[in-house]
């Protein structure tokens, strides 16, 4: 009795267990950058509300996103670190960014609260470079006139795991620092010169919660969340700028993302009195033939759909929708590259 | 499951005769013994090749690891040679060859390891003798189950809370009291130098000695343990003191085994990855301060492995494979130790 019962619930159970397996076959699977998890997370619980096609996405770093879409594991792959136009022709991919985000400057310093301290790119890279120790350095007095700062050495907090987050920043000290640049240069992990190593925006956040006179850099989005103490910057054009949607989607529009191969665009440092200095693009990749052209059609409606409908979602999350005219464009290179069926 | 009721009748005949009914009860009656015992000497030699089997699949695993790690670090060695292990430069950013070397890993490592041990060894084996010759017998299980069980907790647990709980009261409380005694010392003055710090050699030292304290505990207890009872009570027969009886009777008769609980601390010690992680800094520069950030094999690995790819990817793997030989002795040692004191007391 006790047995035939067992067997019963076994053979349920593994009925169930199929049925959820196939229905996993219907699923998108993606890996790749974890900086813009969050929203794909978000658009993907609507998308399965209205489709009743699931996202399976794996948040598992830009560069392990890009080794599983050469390795044909995933229909997509997502890095934050676009890949040059030679590499995509010889791989056979087609990239284009998906939505945008910003970086912004966390501090942790006595009576400043949020958004009351101003930041130059040269001031950042040359406190990260460990030129400016201490928080009343002339350099920094001189942007923070009405600021009461500590003659306290400057405590650095950076990200230890390699990271689209540390790319993007690197390559904005790499803009506005020849000496970071020659001296550092930018990518997903670099040698850094001083500093404690964090894993991750909460790791980085947390560090710079608990040490008194630190300086971190993390994803607008976290930093908002978390009502951390970010901090204002100076774009090229001297303007003081408050990171927000405005600001972030004025340095996009000023970007001429007709005239870049594999939309490879990073958008630190762009033109434009309105534009935040650190916004970034994050990345889908996607063969161009195919291993399963029904999976690949299923991935780009999602992402179409992602386009079209999911623009209220990123602003909710302080992520940046792509403007239209990208779209348009982006929309053109798959209809021209992508077979699909 | 229905065993024959007429083998177990058989009367006069010996043990394989009522085996052989036994088995073939079931089957058709066999009339031929020597088939019977033929097939009971396959099933026999199957069990044998199959258990051999499985004793095979191991080794087979460990060399393929050991093969699979020297393939993955092959670029490395050929681009680095033996440089890596001097280089203190970490960049895998530059272009068009990144520069990389695994000086401050490994110094990191050892420091770590050897900080947590000078920490670990001497507490670890005060409590091991307390439990062992001083505790009252109703404290001592109590309290032996709760050190275990300190060995039980996951490494994330001691990361978490040596981040958001242990590092803060050492940097704000513990190093500032060592930094203002030892400033002015030569020697001391820069190995203790300031300012404080989260994340730190030092901090990242104390959560691995609390880790491995367990094993080095339970490790002694149980080999304290093994002490005649004979030998303890002649010695305080003559007058000893319970720190003259440990140290001239407990101690030497377990040295051997203590040493062995201790290089298996070491082995964890030096392998240890997320709670480091944590708290470490995962700075690849040495600095003369331990109160400064540093990193270690396993930390770096975890960090920065999901991100590498080309040269940088394969001197991970080169870093790992480093680690692994490394822990492979002295955990290859510890065992060597613990077989000689098995011997020893069979003997």
């Amino acid at each position: 009795m006790h047995l035939n019962r067992f067997f019963r619930s076994a053979l349920v159970a593994g009925f169930a267990a199929m049925a959820s397996l196939s229905a996993a076959a219907q699923d998108i699977t993606g890996a790749g950058a974890t900086f813009p998890f969050p929203i794909y997370a978000k658009w993907a619980d609507a998308y399965k509300k209205e489709t009743g096609i699931g996202l399976n996405y794996q948040s598992i770093g830009s560069g392990a996103g890009v080794k599983q879409i050469l390795a044909r594991t995933v229909v997509f792959g997502a890095t934050d670190a676009p890949l040059q136009a030679e590499q995509l022709a010889k791989e056979g991919l087609v990239q284009w960014p998906q939505v945008m985000g910003a970086l912004v400057a966390i501090v942790n310093i006595d009576g400043i609260k949020q958004g009351e301290m101003t930041f130059d790119g040269q001031t950042l890279a040359d406190i990260y470079l460990g030129k400016i120790k201490t928080w009343n350095d002339p350099a920094i007095v001189k942007l923070n006139p009405n600021l009461k700062l500590p003659a306290a050495p400057i405590a650095v907090v950076r990200r230890s795991d390699g990271s689209g987050t540390t790319f993007v920043w690197t390559n904005y000290l790499s803009e506005v620092s020849e000496e970071w640049k020659s001296k550092v240069g930018s990518g997903t992990a670099v040698e850094w010169p001083v500093g404690v190593g964090a894993r991750g925006n909460e790791g980085v956040a947390g560090n710079v919660a608990q040490t008194r006179n630190s300086i971190g850099y993390v994803e607008f989005a976290y930093a908002k969340q978390s009502n951390l103490t970010y901090t204002l910057l100076t774009n090229r054009t001297g303007q003081v700028l408050r990171p927000n949607r405005e600001t972030f989607q004025a340095a996009a529009a000023n970007a001429e993302w007709s005239k870049a191969p594999g939309y490879r665009l990073i958008l630190t440092n762009q033109a434009g009195e309105k534009s935040w200095p650190i916004t970034a693009a994050t990345f889908i990749l996607m063969h161009k033939k195919p291993q399963d052209p029904v999976a690949a059609r299923r991935a780009l409606d999602f992402f179409a759909w992602a386009f079209e409908k999911g623009d209220a979602m990123a602003d909710e999350l302080d992520f940046v929708p792509m403007p239209d005219s990208v779209v348009k464009l982006i929309k053109q290179t798959w209809a021209n590259e992508i077979q699909v069926k | 499951m229905d065993q024959p009721s007429k083998g177990a009748g058989v009367s006069g005949a010996d043990v394989s005769d009522i085996a052989i009914e036994a088995n073939a009860a079931a089957k058709a009656p066999v009339a031929d013994r020597a088939q019977a015992l033929k097939q009971f000497a396959l099933s026999d030699k199957t069990f044998y090749w199959l258990t051999r089997a499985s004793a095979i699949c191991v080794l087979l695993l460990l060399g393929g690891i050991i093969l699979s790690l020297i393939v993955g670090a092959w670029p490395a060695i050929q681009h680095f040679g033996l440089s890596f292990l001097t280089t203190q430069r970490w960049a895998p950013q530059l272009e068009p060859a990144p520069i990389l070397g695994g000086l401050g890993p490994i110094y990191g490592t050892f420091v770590s390891s050897l900080i947590a041990m000078l920490i670990a060894v001497p507490v670890g084996l005060g409590i091991a003798i307390f439990l062992t010759e001083l505790c009252p017998m109703w404290l001592r299980r109590p309290f032996g189950v709760a050190i275990e069980l300190l060995a039980g907790i996951p490494s994330i647990i001691y990361g978490m809370w040596g981040f958001f709980v242990l590092a803060p009261f050492l940097a704000d409380h513990v190093q500032p009291w060592i930094i203002a005694a030892t400033s002015g010392i030569p020697v001391l003055g820069s190995i203790f130098g300031g300012p404080p710090s989260y994340l730190s050699l030092f901090n990242a030292s104390v959560v691995l000695a609390i880790m491995i304290l367990p094993f080095i505990t339970a490790i002694s207890r149980d080999v304290f343990m093994t002490v005649p009872p004979v030998l303890k009570e002649s010695a305080y027969g003559l007058g000893c003191t319970t720190w003259e009886v440990v140290r001239n009777v407990v101690i030497p008769y377990t040295r051997v085994g203590v040493i062995g609980g201790v290089m298996l601390a070491l082995g964890r010690a030096l392998g240890e990855t997320m709670a480091v992680t944590f708290i470490i800094g995962n700075s690849f520069r040495i600095q003369d301060s331990i109160f400064s950030p540093g990193t270690t094999i396993s930390a770096a690995i975890a960090s920065e492995f999901a991100e590498s790819g080309g040269l940088h990817q394969s001197a991970l793997f080169l870093l790992g494979l480093l680690l692994f030989v490394l822990t492979f002795f002295v955990l290859a040692a510890a065992r060597l130790m613990l077989m000689r004191l098995e011997r020893a007391k069979g003997a």
